[in-house]
């Protein structure tokens, strides 16, 4: 489609995520093949496959999409993106859904909602000591949003300390002002494609 | 041969052993790897999903630090997430300049620039296999891990999508198995050899994680591997560490020890185990590694069964 | 100023071109240039009203040159040129500008597309002041065809116009002609025995006095043009005199060596060193394969010339090369099936029972290795399940995005063998869209569909020996998602058919080059026309047939071939052909004598007059490639329609709005 032809109306739900996806997605090409969905590793467990979703995107579907547990069970192994015979981005694709799913708090009715709780507390360690604290980060998170799980992972938290696998103290960058200052000014920038 | 070295969180602290044991085997090859200094969290497979432009700002500083460093224009990094986002940055900024531009001006914030192109981001193992090569590798052997059955286990971020350019099969990669039979191990077949290892799911959905880690397991004692190698952190840590909640959510007994290939290497290049950084692994690898301690002459390749009169042929495929 | 008075024809071509293109606007402007005396826009210049526009005006206002904008010149050229000559006009005093192909349609920039229009109408408008009046010249048409080829593309082309009473060299790179088709066992959707409906045709190849069979060779080399092309064929040593052979078999029988056919049995059987691909070969004479014949490797063994009861095995044999004079060439070379270890996930080659089409083709023969019976690599145990994947290399833009079309109907007929040779076995076929698209296709899907085969929507992610629960241990697994559920599946199977897409020949590029063709990017022929023209090629006298063209099923190759052989006799029943007649010439007075035109010519058309010491280009060979013309040192070559002061014109015409002290300043500094 020519870019004037949309601009003369509203953006579609595909054209938005498309819009809001880095480079070349080609979402638009999705054939509902499939094999996205076949390959997925966790989607068995998905409440819809990546191909299901891009089928609920195409009919407009935002509520359904942006609700879906589906973008946060995805695990990066980027299958569906080498074997896609219309080579969609599709993991790309996730992540942009992710984040619509934040923006438009929508993500908070999803059964996966500590997901992004879990990205959520990952940040801020890495926003306040430029390195990711794996011990805070387990603590904070379980404590806060997966009580019950905390305890069960005990064990395996003191496995990690007694092994010398886990520090006590996060550790913290020197140039972590000039860090602050770099995610500050891309945060106001926002958006880049 | 000289580079720059972005070890990751992970190699801090985690995964100690895997920076260890690649600081030793390096040294025995000839690699001179040289930390960036100051370097920052990738993000993992974290940032991305809430905020675009700062989670490439955040790679971008450790590429505008490596640039400015002036160590070397390659960046070697072990763990294979750091090794996809640093290069998929890269990638990308080169392919949109408005993204360039965009996350030059974040960077700007903090002094920095970073022209997109001039680091090259390679993988451990992509710069032990090629750079170095099987044969100066096999050089280095002392003691062969004769007799030592290991499932070579990729993961994914290491062959897909492949920003960093292509450099083994996304679906049935072979670098690691060939670089384990030089070793002296006997290399098993291991199908699951490029599936995912549960990655952040362990943290968001266990019971999804665990049949992800189960399959895997089931895979390799299938195949009656003594040992799983792993070319990542992350895989280790949830092969390993998890080992034990899987056995007990599925009622199963695994206990197949996960090591990282670059301990491997060691063992076979003549090191001590502690040298390496064996033995912080939840799952005991000493019952492997007394399958090494013995001296056992070289085995036979194993005899193909004999294939009955009637049976029609396999089609034939280029040597591995 | 000259003389010369100029109309000027901008065509709407309905919204193609005036949908992008001011077209008017384009029109009023050409008006103002220079020696044109009348410009007009109109809907279809090539409607007969439309040239009765051109050629009322030539009468009229007494045009001397015309230039109509429109399409490309392949469309329309020369019904512009007839209106010309209808009208009194020498017909090479028109100049063509295409502004749809190379304007409208590239772009959706109104400004920029009229902009560019006016920059073609101009070029066109000062190079045709330039042209000069010519007739085109006839060439005599050789009545004999060279066929490349041996499929039912080939042979039905053979037999059409060795039945119309000429000469035919049928050239076959395999030992026998027959093609794909011989090795399949049913044709969909009638169920015919592929062989019982093609030996036939085979055999009145081998008995047709007017074909002569070259199989076992291959064409080196074309030269020439239509109606008179001059083929280099290699006719490789088949080690077996064919005088004296009677194809009996008794040395294959007693050859020793026995090598996996890769060919014929697409890797599923055995062949001899010495062999025969099937029975019903034609030409029924054996060939030797050296790189395995245990003669020729290790210089022992001569069981076959032992026992040979006609003497007819000579391993002194060599190959022979042939030189073949002919008029017409057609191109039927057939396709490749997809090497389906590209995709490694789908486990071929590594996972014993998954098969290719082909194999399974070759399975379920009665000829074939295991006689019809249906059974797993072990050539004993009958699959109790079996799981059909479509698209396998097709539909896919890391393969070939091409749909291989026939891939379909060949699954569904896999479907219908199953359950008539194993009706306790449950059959799968996997699919993204079903595409049943000829004549009682869509009755044989439903057909199959009541047989009972299941249908699963959802193109397979994986197959794979790892088993995951209980059931699946010794099995093949499909993984999937089934796209109707929206659910992502694992079935366990015993055996996996991948239907493998159609591909160009892995050498079609270089056959191209041989034959000067285009090739499409996935390295298809491209014909003249998709529509209009399509066994034709841009190459006057070379016509495409079959497979070669583009992915296509049995009946349409042999509706091919029977085109070409229709347009290839309808050039012989003229005789003569008409060429362009854009030629070399040789301005005696100007050449120095240096010979480098000689050796450039790639048509040999060039002699050199030692007592004069000038070379001199013979018309009747030339082809007006021009490497002459921009070679020679001393500017004596003249490329007829293509002169210095046509092409500066025309590039002059193009820059019409550089600014003139800007042209020449880069003009000079270069």
């Amino acid at each position: 489609m020519t870019a004037t032809a949309i601009a003369a109306r509203a953006p579609t739900f595909l054209e938005e995520v498309i819009a809001r996806t880095p480079g070349e997605s080609h979402l638009e090409r999705c054939i509902q093949c499939g094999t996205c969905g076949g390959s997925c590793p966790s989607g068995a467990d998905m409440e819809h496959t990546p191909r299901g979703l891009f089928a609920l995107i195409n009919a407009g579907l935002r509520e359904l999409v942006l609700r879906s547990n589906a973008p946060w069970y995805c695990v990066s192994c980027y299958y569906c993106t080498v074997r896609c015979p219309q080579q969609i981005h599709i993991t790309d694709v996730m992540y942009t859904l992710k984040r619509m799913a934040i923006d438009e708090g929508y993500y908070t009715e999803s059964t996966a909602r500590d997901a992004p709780e879990f990205s959520k507390t990952f940040i801020d360690f890495v926003e306040s000591n430029g390195r990711s604290f794996e011990l805070g980060l387990a603590t904070a998170y379980h404590l806060r949003h997966r009580p019950l799980n905390a305890v069960g992972m005990v064990p395996m938290a003191v496995g990690m300390l007694r092994r010398g696998r886990m520090d006590l103290v996060p550790t913290r960058i020197k140039g972590i002002k000039q860090l602050q200052a770099i995610l500050k000014r891309a945060k106001e920038l926002g958006g880049a494609k | 041969m000289r580079y720059g070295y972005y070890p990751g969180c992970s190699l801090e602290r985690s995964a100690a052993a895997y920076h260890q044991s690649a600081m030793a085997v390096v040294q025995t090859l000839g690699i001179d790897l040289v930390e960036i200094d100051d370097w920052n969290c990738c993000g993992a497979t974290e940032y991305f999903s809430i905020n675009l432009l700062p989670a490439y700002a955040l790679v971008a500083r450790n590429l505008a630090l490596a640039q400015d460093q002036g160590i070397s224009n390659q960046l070697v990094a072990p763990c294979s997430a750091c090794f996809l986002n640093l290069t998929k940055t890269d990638r990308y900024m080169m392919e949109s300049s408005k993204l360039a531009a965009d996350v030059n001006e974040a960077l700007a914030a903090g002094g920095l620039h970073y022209t997109p192109g001039t680091v090259r981001v390679r993988h451990l193992l992509e710069v032990i296999v090629n750079d170095v090569g099987y044969d100066a590798v096999a050089a280095r052997v002392s003691k062969p891990l004769t007799g030592l059955r290991v499932a070579a286990y990729y993961g994914c971020l290491i062959v897909r999508p492949g920003y960093g350019g292509i450099f083994d099969d996304p679906e049935h990669p072979t670098a690691l198995d060939k670089l384990m039979r030089v070793l002296g191990a006997e290399v098993v077949d291991f199908p699951l050899r490029a599936q995912c290892c549960g990655g952040h799911m362990t943290q968001i959905s266990q019971e999804v994680a665990f049949e992800m880690i189960r399959r895997l397991l089931k895979n390799a004692a299938d195949y009656e591997a003594d040992v799983i190698v792993t070319v990542c952190p992350m895989c280790q840590l949830n092969l390993d560490a998890y080992q034990p909640n899987v056995n007990q959510f599925f009622g199963t007994d695994y206990t197949i020890p996960v090591l990282y290939f670059t301990q491997l290497m060691g063992l076979a290049f003549g090191a001590s185990p502690i040298e390496l950084g064996i033995g912080k692994e939840f799952v005991d690898a000493r019952p492997a590694l007394d399958k090494i301690g013995v001296a056992l002459p070289l085995t036979e390749a194993p005899r193909r069964p004999e294939r009955p009169k009637e049976a029609l042929p396999m089609p034939r495929m280029e040597e591995e | 100023m000259n003389e010369e008075r100029i109309g000027v024809y901008v065509c709407h071509c309905g919204s193609n071109i005036a949908g992008t293109v001011a077209v008017e606007e384009v029109a009023q402007w050409a008006a103002k240039l220079p020696n044109v005396v009348v410009s007009r826009d109109y809907k279809f210049m090539c409607s007969s009203l439309g040239q009765e526009l051109v050629e009322k005006d030539i009468k009229e206002l007494g045009l001397t040159r015309v230039v109509v904008a429109a399409c490309s010149p392949h469309m329309h050229e020369r019904t512009f040129r007839a209106t010309c000559e209808r009208a009194g006009l020498n017909p090479f005093l028109f100049e063509m500008a295409n502004i749809r192909e190379l304007d409208s349609w590239a772009t959706d920039d109104r400004a920029a597309a009229t902009q560019k229009a006016k920059a073609m109408v101009s070029a066109a408008v000062r190079r045709v002041v330039y042209h000069q009046p010519l007739q085109l010249l006839p060439v005599k048409i050789n009545p004999n065809t060279l066929i490349v080829g041996g499929g039912v593309a080939g042979i039905t082309a053979a037999l059409e116009i060795a039945n119309a009473g000429y000469h035919v060299y049928l050239v076959e790179r395999e030992p026998s002609i027959g093609g794909h088709m011989a090795q399949l066992d049913k044709t969909f959707p009638t169920l015919d025995c592929s062989a019982c409906i093609l030996t036939p045709k085979m055999v009145d190849v081998a008995q047709n006095k007017n074909i002569t069979l070259l199989s076992w060779s291959q064409v080196e080399a074309v030269e020439g043009y239509v109606g008179n092309f001059t083929v280099t064929v290699r006719k490789k040593a088949r080690y077996v005199n064919e005088e004296k052979c009677t194809g009996c078999g008794i040395c294959i029988e007693k050859c020793p060596k026995k090598v996996i056919d890769e060919v014929f049995e697409a890797g599923l059987g055995y062949r001899k060193a010495i062999y025969r691909p099937f029975p019903q070969a034609v030409p029924k004479y054996p060939v030797i394969d050296t790189s395995n014949c245990i003669f020729f490797q290790r210089g022992k063994c001569k069981a076959c010339q032992m026992f040979c009861p006609t003497d007819a095995i000579d391993f002194e044999q060599q190959d022979q090369i042939l030189k073949l004079e002919v008029g017409n060439i057609i191109l039927a070379i057939g396709y490749d099936t997809f090497d389906p270890r590209r995709i490694p996930q789908y486990g071929y080659g590594r996972l014993a029972n998954v098969f290719t089409s082909l194999e399974f083709e070759r399975m379920v023969n009665a000829a074939g290795p295991t006689g019809g019976r249906i059974v797993l690599r072990d050539g004993v145990t009958t699959p109790k399940s079996v799981a059909i994947i479509h698209c396998v290399g097709s539909r896919d833009k890391n393969y070939n995005e091409h749909c291989s079309r026939i891939c379909c109907m060949y699954s569904l007929k896999f479907s219908h063998l199953l359950h008539e040779r194993l009706p306790d076995a449950q059959v799968y076929e996997f699919y993204i869209d079903i595409r049943a698209t000829a004549k009682r296709y869509e009755e044989f899907y439903h057909r199959v569909l009541e047989e009972g085969t299941r249908f699963i929507r959802g193109r397979v992610a994986e197959v794979t020996d790892a088993a995951r629960m209980p059931g699946e241990e010794g099995k093949l697994i499909v993984q999937y998602e089934d796209t109707l559920i929206g659910k992502q599946r694992r079935l366990p199977v015993d055996m996996v058919i991948l239907s493998l897409g159609m591909e160009a020949r892995r050498d079609s590029r270089e056959v191209a080059q041989i034959f000067g063709l285009g090739c499409e990017y996935n390295g298809f022929f491209i014909e003249r026309h998709p529509k209009l023209d399509p066994v034709n090629t841009m190459t006057e006298g070379i016509q495409i047939a079959g497979a070669c063209q583009g992915p296509m099923a049995i009946p349409e190759a042999v509706a091919q071939g029977a085109a070409a052989a229709a347009r290839v006799l309808s050039l012989i029943s003229q005789g003569t052909v008409m060429m362009e007649p854009v030629r070399a010439h040789i301005d005696a007075d100007k050449c120095s004598g240096c010979r480098i035109c000689n050796n450039l010519c790639p048509y040999n058309a060039i002699v050199f007059h030692e007592d004069r010491k000038v070379s001199e280009v013979i018309t009747a060979l030339c082809q007006g490639c021009g490497a002459c013309v921009a070679a020679c040192p001393s500017a004596a070559i003249t490329g007829a329609h293509f002169t210095d002061e046509q092409v500066m014109a025309q590039i002059e015409g193009m820059l019409w709005d550089v600014q003139p002290q800007f042209a020449m300043t880069s003009m000079e500094t270069r």
